[in-house]
């Protein structure tokens, strides 16, 4: 599910030259009794590509591959797997004891995090740079089928060059055996598992790209730098393929800790519900004045999440990336929900390809591993534009929509203000099959705002002043929705922690099945 | 008192406590208190709507305004207030001074005109008593101020100040007037009705301030005997009965280290810290101001009014104390809580739980006062008082109201308005921990990361978690505490902690509801209340403790060892930018980018409720570009003004 990716790209053949002998590696003695050279083999794995490249890795402001896993995991919980499975290449040199290190270029293993099953590879960056061999990848593999069995999930900690040059083919065989590994469990059979579901990386020293700027550079004549081109930065802010960036090793793994914490152990199991001392009832004042009185005033979406959550944890997902959508993790009375929220702050809170994108692959994370999704609606409508329409806008926005509809999670929705035209639909409505919506009195469930209604209803017509007005009265509340039943109550928002958490209970024993189908076909 | 209430508000505040308390509300205008609280017409406008029958103008906008009177005066409509010809007696400060010597009020003895020569100015200098300032005339405030205390002095002084006289200004006139060392502010509350009763209600001591503006108040004074406070309170109730005053009005004085009195000002309004004296009288002065307005007698006796214990004051403000003794701060107030639970504390507040503090009003959240039957008691109510008000959202003045009223010098009572620079020379740095308190901290902020630690293991309901139990009673920590780090053992039994911290041990006990803002522990036994304002995954943790925020991180002694390879954070160099140092406008740009800045030449002035702060370069440079233009509302932290 999280690859905590640590810097690819490095000149693998380069460390490959320099022949470093270590003592500790140093055990191809035949006088050695077997218990004694499984001792030697042991420590030689403990301290992978040697102590000066270990200096190294931390002198880069890196952690190595057991340090890694050491700070993921609970204290003495990890079991690790192949510790003597080596490479098996002959070609370059690479059969000589001096380039055999037991264990190879990765960790495996499994362990505990809170308690809580999970496998993890680590690749250790001070043997070959991180690359990946065929026995490499065979060890991932064999550590996600054990993880598929069992039903649990799988953390990778990326640090590496890409495939090791040296065993060409055999090489880019393991990373397809890596990634037909998970496709197949997506759908059914239980773990999370890797890449696909949620990427953290780090600032500064993350990069992640299909080619570096020297091809970029040969092949499109476009001068642009590492970080410019695959840095955290790009990828958190501009590219959205990475979910978080945290400032370094040790960050990122005690979030990806609590992160965990969020989150079943496969998509079979129920969404984890944790002790709670944040009362259920809690009434929440502050929210009666949160809504502006002017309609065109913004506000933060996030005062309203953070005030309604259990102890106001809140673990965003992509919090730079699309900002006028905000979606991420949270807790109420102890159960594990995702929030999407509108965010009036940015952008107005409008919907646009990127958000609508943002929102989609988010509440379909929600639905896979049945983690209930609270939607807080505040939209004024689809970003209009030629930029948007020649990008697709239709075709993305209608991934939200398809998103929120396929969803059989428990689906709660509050309308905090505008809830306006095809934007209100997308968002959760009780027309996508939303288990219990609400409008706060601020609320205005419309096709647009009262302006531009009036001014296509009574084109080049006098007194548009009067029938605006006419237009708020009628449209800019929460009536003609509630009347209808597209709403299921009208509530004070002080009371909307109290009111989520109740439903909750209730919707836990939710059953709904979408009709068969081999897969839905997602307007991708 | 059974009267109805109309509330007028501008609509930004449409939705503040007092507009909900009152019966009924008219908005009189925009934001802008000149368009808005300060607008006569629309508020005579509200009066007509509502049919009031009389006007409370509270402590500001038109509290002191003439003319706001005489209008209500000639629509028939009271104000609860003194009369028109009071409020412009004493609104003048020359015309003040000269009613208040004619009705035998000591007033600041000097000397304002030419002083030939220097015996000449030695003859005022001993007429007036030692010791003397001496200033040129046309010197604004305390520039070119000097001070004598004897005869020799006073030469000296002359000599420069007629210098400075003559040169800087080209106006010989010089001043000498009685210089008064260690002021202290003191003022006695006077209650008048319109039947020429006068009572005073007794002195509230007003000494500590900034920038003119008082912080904390008390009554009674530890500084008065029963003797000057008789004198103090006859000379108030001689000047009111000179200006025929009715209602509510304060007489200020200064005082000096000699228990020497002089008359300030007279404020013909009731005071923002009026409470005080309302905690020691047991009288309301609203309501006193109200049946004054009706006509009413008196029904005290001057006899009648005792001091019954101890009040003190603390003006709780949305500003950031660490900036000048407090530059105002706005913002969203998330979480508030009063600390109301608490015996003998009242709490006046316009705001709650989710109101903005914005740039259009003065930044104060609410008065805390707490009283007791001795000062020691209402000291120690104050101290617990603030350590339980949750205030989260906008910076706030708690960090320094708690340091003030637990001074050493405070406590003793020796104070003047002098207090805040004298002791803070080098400005508010917010508490500083001794060795004890340090451990105490440490501990409870290693205490609380075990504490959350444990509860992340507790998921409920599942099958899937190791059986192997949480068996583990000991921990070894290390703890961040600005740039050191501490080792730390904490084994826990119960809901209480052993930690061994800095060679020394430290029980901390808890409920530890990591849910609430308040943190009460038992530390060593006594009992402390802490804040807990925000906990990160990184092990980042914010405390509130002795009223000051430390932020601390808390790691495990492996996660602490392996941090130490991470690179650390570059900080941005601040010298060659200039961020907005609080949410505000831009009343004034005076450079450009091009221009060549000098080292402390002003680069551009911010207005924030209604104080004007003056940016300046600190070094020399040529401007680089310039992000905002005069008028721009800026927000704390914004990007003013760039240099190479």
């Amino acid at each position: 599910p999280f690859c905590a990716l640590t810097r690819p790209l490095s000149a693998i053949a380069c460390l490959l030259q320099t022949n470093i002998q270590s003592d500790c590696r140093w055990y191809s003695v035949s006088h050695l009794s077997v218990k004694e050279r499984i001792e030697k083999k042991r420590k030689a794995a403990q301290m992978g590509g040697g102590q000066k490249r270990i200096d190294a890795q931390h002198q880069r402001g890196k952690l190595t591959a057991r340090e890694r896993v050491e700070l993921l995991l609970d204290p003495e919980s990890f079991v690790e797997t192949d510790m003597f499975v080596e490479h098996r290449c002959s070609d370059f040199g690479m059969e000589q004891d001096a380039n055999k290190f037991p264990g190879d270029s990765v960790v495996t293993g499994r362990g505990r995090i809170n308690g809580r099953l999970v496998y993890v590879f680590s690749q250790d960056f001070t043997v070959f740079g991180g690359s990946l061999s065929g026995a490499h990848a065979q060890k991932i593999c064999k550590i996600m089928d054990q993880a598929l069995t069992v039903g649990a999930p799988v953390i990778g900690l990326n640090d590496s060059g890409g495939a090791r040059i040296q065993e060409g083919v055999e090489s880019l065989a393991g990373y397809a055996d890596i990634f037909l590994v998970h496709p197949s469990d997506l759908p059914h059979h239980g773990s999370l598992c890797i890449l696909t579901h949620l990427m953290l990386c780090l600032q500064d020293t993350s990069y992640l790209f299909i080619t570096g700027p020297d091809v970029v550079k040969s092949v499109t004549n476009e001068d642009v730098t590492q970080e410019e081109l695959g840095g955290a930065k790009t990828h958190t802010a501009v590219s959205g393929v990475a979910h978080r960036a945290f400032e370094n090793d040790v960050e990122a793994l005690l979030y990806l800790r609590d992160f965990f914490n969020f989150l079943p152990l496969s998509n079979q199991d129920p969404a984890p519900i944790r002790e709670c001392q944040d009362p259920s009832d809690r009434l929440v004042k502050s929210l009666d004045t949160v809504v502006p009185f002017e309609s065109t005033k913004a506000y933060d979406m996030l005062d309203i999440i953070h005030a309604v959550l259990d102890e106001g944890d809140f673990f965003e997902i992509m919090p730079t990336y699309a900002k006028n959508i905000v979606v991420g993790f949270a807790r109420m009375n102890g159960r594990t929900v995702g929030i999407v929220g509108n965010q009036p702050k940015v952008a107005s809170g409008c919907l646009d390809i990127n958000s609508s994108v943002k929102g989609a692959r988010f509440v379909r994370f929600c639905d896979a591993f049945n983690i209930p999704i609270i939607t807080f609606v505040d939209v004024p409508g689809f970003l209009p534009g030629t930029a948007q329409e020649y990008g697709g806008i239709i075709r993305h926005g209608a991934k939200l929509l398809f998103a929120f509809a396929e969803a059989t999670v428990p689906k709660i929705t509050i309308i905090t203000r505008k809830a306006y035209g095809g934007a209100y639909d997308v968002m959760s409505s009780k027309h996508l099959r939303g288990d219990m919506n609400y409008a706060w009195p601020t609320a205005e469930v419309a096709v647009m705002g009262a302006k531009g209604a009036v001014q296509i209803i009574f084109r080049g017509k006098e007194n548009q002043a009067e029938a605006e007005a006419e237009y708020v009265e009628k449209f800019a509340n929460p009536f003609p929705a509630a009347v209808r039943g597209f709403v299921d109550d009208i509530i004070e928002p002080a009371t909307t922690r109290k009111r989520i958490c109740r439903d909750l209970e209730v919707l836990a024993s939710k059953k709904q099945v979408n009709p068969w189908k081999k897969h839905a076909n997602i307007p991708l | 008192m059974g009267i109805q209430t109309v509330a007028v508000h501008s609509d930004v505040d449409s939705n503040a406590v007092h507009v909900k308390m009152a019966d009924e509300a008219v908005c009189v205008g925009p934001a802008p208190t000149s368009k808005s609280y300060l607008n006569m017409d629309a508020i005579m406008d509200a009066i007509r709507l509502t049919g009031a029958q009389a006007v409370h103008p509270g402590y500001g906008f038109l509290s002191e305004n003439k003319d706001f009177a005489k209008r209500l005066a000639a629509v028939g409509v009271t104000f609860i207030g003194p009369d028109t010809h009071a409020i412009q007696a004493m609104g003048d400060k020359i015309e003040s001074k000269l009613i208040a010597k004619a009705a035998k009020v000591n007033t600041i003895p000097g000397f304002d005109g030419v002083v030939k020569t220097a015996e000449d100015a030695v003859k005022i200098a001993q007429q007036i008593g030692y010791p003397v300032m001496i200033k040129a005339s046309a010197g604004g405030g305390g520039k070119g101020m000097r001070i004598a205390w004897n005869d020799e002095e006073t030469r000296e002084g002359f000599r420069f100040s007629s210098q400075e006289a003559a040169s800087s200004f080209g106006d010989d006139r010089l001043l000498i007037e009685k210089y008064i060392d260690n002021p202290r502010h003191i003022e006695i509350q006077v209650l008048a009705d319109k039947h020429g009763n006068v009572l005073w209600l007794n002195e509230r001591e007003c000494s500590i301030q900034r920038r003119n503006q008082k912080v904390v108040e008390e009554a009674p004074s530890m500084f008065l005997d029963a003797d000057t406070r008789r004198v103090m309170g006859e000379q108030a109730v001689q000047l009111a009965k000179a200006v025929k005053y009715s209602s509510a009005g304060t007489v200020e004085f200064l005082v000096d280290s000699k228990k020497n009195f002089y008359f300030l000002e007279m404020n013909t309004r009731l005071q923002v810290e009026h409470p005080v004296t309302e905690c020691i009288t047991g009288l309301d002065l609203v309501e006193q101001m109200i049946r004054i307005a009706k006509g009413y007698q008196l029904q005290q006796k001057q006899e009648d009014i005792p001091i019954n214990g101890w009040a003190i004051e603390s003006r709780v403000y949305a500003e950031d104390p660490f900036k000048s003794f407090g530059l105002p701060s706005i913002g969203r107030l998330s979480q508030y809580q009063e600390p109301l639970k608490l015996s003998h504390v009242r709490v006046d507040s316009g705001i709650e739980e989710g109101s903005d503090i914005n740039i259009y009003y003065d930044p104060m959240i609410s008065k805390l006062v707490t009283y007791g039957a001795t000062r020691a008691e209402a000291l120690a109510r104050m101290e617990d008082a603030l350590d339980n008000y949750v205030i989260r959202g906008v910076t706030h003045n708690i960090p320094l109201l708690r340091e003030i009223i637990t001074h050493p010098r405070f406590v003793s009572g020796d104070i003047s308005t002098n207090f805040l620079p004298e002791v803070y020379p080098e400005g508010f740095k917010g508490h500083h921990l001794d060795e004890d308190r340090c451990r105490e901290l440490l501990a409870s902020a290693a205490a609380l990361h075990v504490t959350s630690q444990l509860y992340s293991h507790k998921i409920l309901g599942t099958q899937r978690v190791s059986s192997a139990p949480m068996d583990q009673n000991n921990w070894e920590l290390c703890v961040e505490l600005g740039q050191e780090l501490h080792d730390i053992e904490i084994s826990k039994s119960g809901n209480s902690y052993i930690v061994k911290v800095d060679g020394g041990q430290v029980e901390v006990c808890g409920d530890w509801n990591l849910a609430s803002p308040l943190l009460p522990l038992t530390i060593n036994g006594t009992c402390r209340m802490l804040q807990c304002l925000s906990k990160e995954s990184s092990g980042n943790i914010v405390l509130q403790y002795m009223g000051t925020l430390f932020k601390v991180r808390v790691l495990s002694k492996l996660t602490a060892k392996l941090n130490s390879y991470m690179p650390e954070k570059v900080s941005e160099d601040t010298s060659s930018i200039l961020r907005s140092p609080m949410p505000g406008t831009v009343v004034a740009m005076s450079v450009k980018p091009g221009d060549t800045v000098a080292d402390g030449q002003e680069i551009c002035v911010i207005e924030a409720m209604k104080m004007q702060n003056s940016l300046t370069a600190v070094k020399q440079a040529k401007v680089k570009s310039v992000h905002c233009q005069p008028g721009e509302t800026v927000g704390e932290g914004d990007l003013l003004v760039e240099l190479e």
